[in-house]
């Protein structure tokens, strides 16, 4: 995790130089789709709820953002945070009477808060200016530093995600992670632990939901424009997409899953100007074949392979095998997520 | 001789549906209890009702004091470990993790450490397999590693349901050797339910027998042994 971490980073703050502006923009999208579904991954993959209303969370981060820059002239790293702590909050008060519901059941009622979101933003037009959008000024490069306003989006972007990564992955890695994944593999026996599984489950839809809406606040000054149609139905389910191409339950899932709802529908497009969804869905069921555990999942079982094969060629300790594994069957819970058995 | 937990009255619900009927029953202090019962006599759910899983009325009181309608987090920091029906095992995360959710609500780190290597002197194959996923364990190993996930918490008092389902003759053997020396070397007091009457009375001290949620029997397992009753239903000699 460390390594592929400095890695990304690595790479990811060389990579601007080799990169034409619409390019820098695109991966700019590339890390802000990755946090927010780095959000989703952490209540899918590890938690085993579902969500088809993150697009919610991602439009009250922009809004948030796009209200308190342009209205309140408050600092967009304030605005950033602001955004991420109301969506912590929003998501855990959803979270608390939503989480009643099991599976399908919570994944239609977080998609009746996708539905909703277009209608409501253009509801309360007095503030966030109804179908006409909020118009935000991109933040200014700071300290003079030489480089393009895109490309200071471009390493704010990486920075939060990078940030964000990180913390995922403590999270995730200690006391409550566990408490967490355990809820998922067997809720009964977590509560006999002592894991308060309603609070947990409350408590990491509101932490994704932070995740989703940090996303989208970033989302918000990359674009410099928000409104309401662009946060339909439509992209939740992109999210869903995102998340599960990439790796549900996996960490580094998000960024293949960021790059995938990026990419793909541009590519799609280039393919076939007529049909461009007929092909992103071509694609889609492609993925799903060849890597049914996702991106993350695929380069895992390949590294257990590897692992495996060099320890069988030089006997090497047996733990190292088992690690690697354990490291793979770990994650193969994706799938139990989805209900299909292994 | 003092009764570390005593039900009275106890009644559980499942919804409106009431599945233990008023029951009267005590678990001595260091002693093995054992409540046998068929399928559905109510022995998970009583543990459940213990463990403040589910609605209950009556009373449970634990080393004196009233614990029930308090929430499993709260019984548990009590030191009342629950190893459930079908093991209950976290398949995605490993042995270790598994092992460190039976401390969860412990938080001195240099105690669980420790705990974790006494747990693994007494079921080295964990040790073994300690950083791989528990989904691959087999179903002995997985039973081993619900008992130990329960030592994890260094209770007072270990609930044990059905430890013996789907394992060998051999291998209950074994397990329930295990149970006894962990009660008598670590001063743990064990409510065990169960269906297999002839290992169970082996080990118990005292037991109970539980039909449809009601107790209609109960002395020292010595004695149950030897009635007919239960001779011709539960043991088959
Ligand atoms: N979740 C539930 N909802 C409703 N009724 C339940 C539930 N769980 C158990 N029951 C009912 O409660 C009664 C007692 O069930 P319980 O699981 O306690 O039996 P048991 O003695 O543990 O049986 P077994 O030996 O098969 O595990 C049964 O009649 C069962 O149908
Ligand atoms: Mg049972």
């Amino acid at each position: 995790m460390r390594l592929g971490l400095l890695l990304v980073a690595g790479v990811g703050y060389l990579l601007p130089a080799a990169l034409s502006s619409y390019q820098t923009f695109e991966f700019t999208q590339v890390f802000i789709y990755a946090v927010a579904l780095l959000g989703l991954n952490i209540l899918i993959g590890y938690n085993g709820q579902f969500s088809l209303g993150h697009g919610a969370f991602y439009a009250i981060g922009a809004y948030t953002t796009a209200i308190m820059t342009t209205r309140w002239d408050i600092p967009y790293g304030w605005a950033i945070i602001a955004a991420g702590a109301l969506s912590l909050v929003v998501g855990f008060l959803f979270g608390l009477p939503a989480l009643r519901f099991e599976g399908l059941y919570l994944a239609l009622a977080t998609f009746a808060l996708a539905l909703a979101t277009p209608q409501v933003l253009k509801y309360f037009d007095t503030w966030t200016g109804g179908s006409q959008g909020i118009v935000l000024d991109k933040p200014s490069v700071p300290l003079g530093l030489p480089i393009s306003a895109d490309q200071y989006l471009y390493y704010l972007s990486l920075t939060v995600l990078v940030i964000l990564l990180l913390l995922a992955h403590n999270l995730l890695r200690g006391r409550a992670g566990r408490a967490i994944t355990a809820i998922r593999d067997n809720p009964i026996a977590a509560e006999a632990m002592g894991v308060n599984a309603a609070l947990y489950k409350s408590l990491t839809f509101g932490v994704s939901a932070m995740y989703t809406g940090i996303a989208g606040a970033l989302g918000a000054l990359a674009v410099a424009f928000v409104a309401p149609d662009t946060f339909s139905a439509f992209l939740s389910i992109n999210f869903l997409v995102g998340s599960v191409v990439g790796g549900v339950a996996s960490i580094s899932g998000a960024i293949f899953g960021g790059a995938f709802i990026e990419f793909v529908p541009t590519y799609a497009q280039e393919i076939s100007r007529a049909a461009p969804w007929a092909i992103f869905g071509l694609t889609l069921i492609i993925f799903m074949y060849v890597m049914p555990t996702g991106v993350a999942g695929l380069i895992r079982r390949v590294a257990a392979a590897l692992a495996r094969s060099m320890a069988s060629e030089q006997p090497a300790p047996d733990s190292q095998t088992a690690a690697a594994e354990a490291a793979e069957g770990n994650r193969g819970s994706a799938r139990a997520v989805l209900g299909k058995p292994d | 001789m003092a009764a570390l937990l005593e039900a009275s009255n106890l009644e559980a619900y499942y919804g409106w549906s009431k599945v233990l009927h008023g029951l009267r029953f005590a678990v001595e202090k260091d002693k093995v209890t054992v409540v046998l019962g068929a399928n559905g006599a109510g022995k998970t759910t009583l543990l459940r009702a213990i463990s403040g899983m589910i609605r209950t009325g009556g009373e449970i009181r634990f080393a004196g004091e009233r614990i029930d309608g308090q929430a499993p987090e709260d019984i548990v920091r009590r030191g009342i470990a629950h190893v459930p029906e079908g093991r209950g095992t976290f398949i995605n995360l490993t042995v270790e993790e598994n092992l460190r959710l039976g401390a969860y609500v412990r938080k001195d780190k240099t105690g669980i450490r420790e705990d974790l290597d006494r747990v693994f002197h007494f079921f080295p194959v964990l040790k073994e397999k300690s950083r791989n996923p528990a989904g691959v364990l087999s179903g002995g190993e997985q039973q081993m590693l619900a008992l130990a996930r329960g030592l994890m918490l260094r209770p007072r008092l270990l609930l044990l349901d059905e430890p013996s389902l789907g394992l060998a003759p051999v291998l209950v053997m074994e397990l329930f050797r295990i149970v006894r020396a962990i009660n008598e070397s670590e001063g743990v007091t064990v409510l065990l339910v169960e269906q297999d009457a002839v290992a169970a009375l082996e080990l118990a001290h005292q037991a109970y027998l539980l039909e449809t949620g009601s107790i209609v029997t109960s002395g020292p397992a010595a004695e149950l042994r030897e009635n007919d009753s239960i001779r011709r239903s539960y043991l088959g000699y």
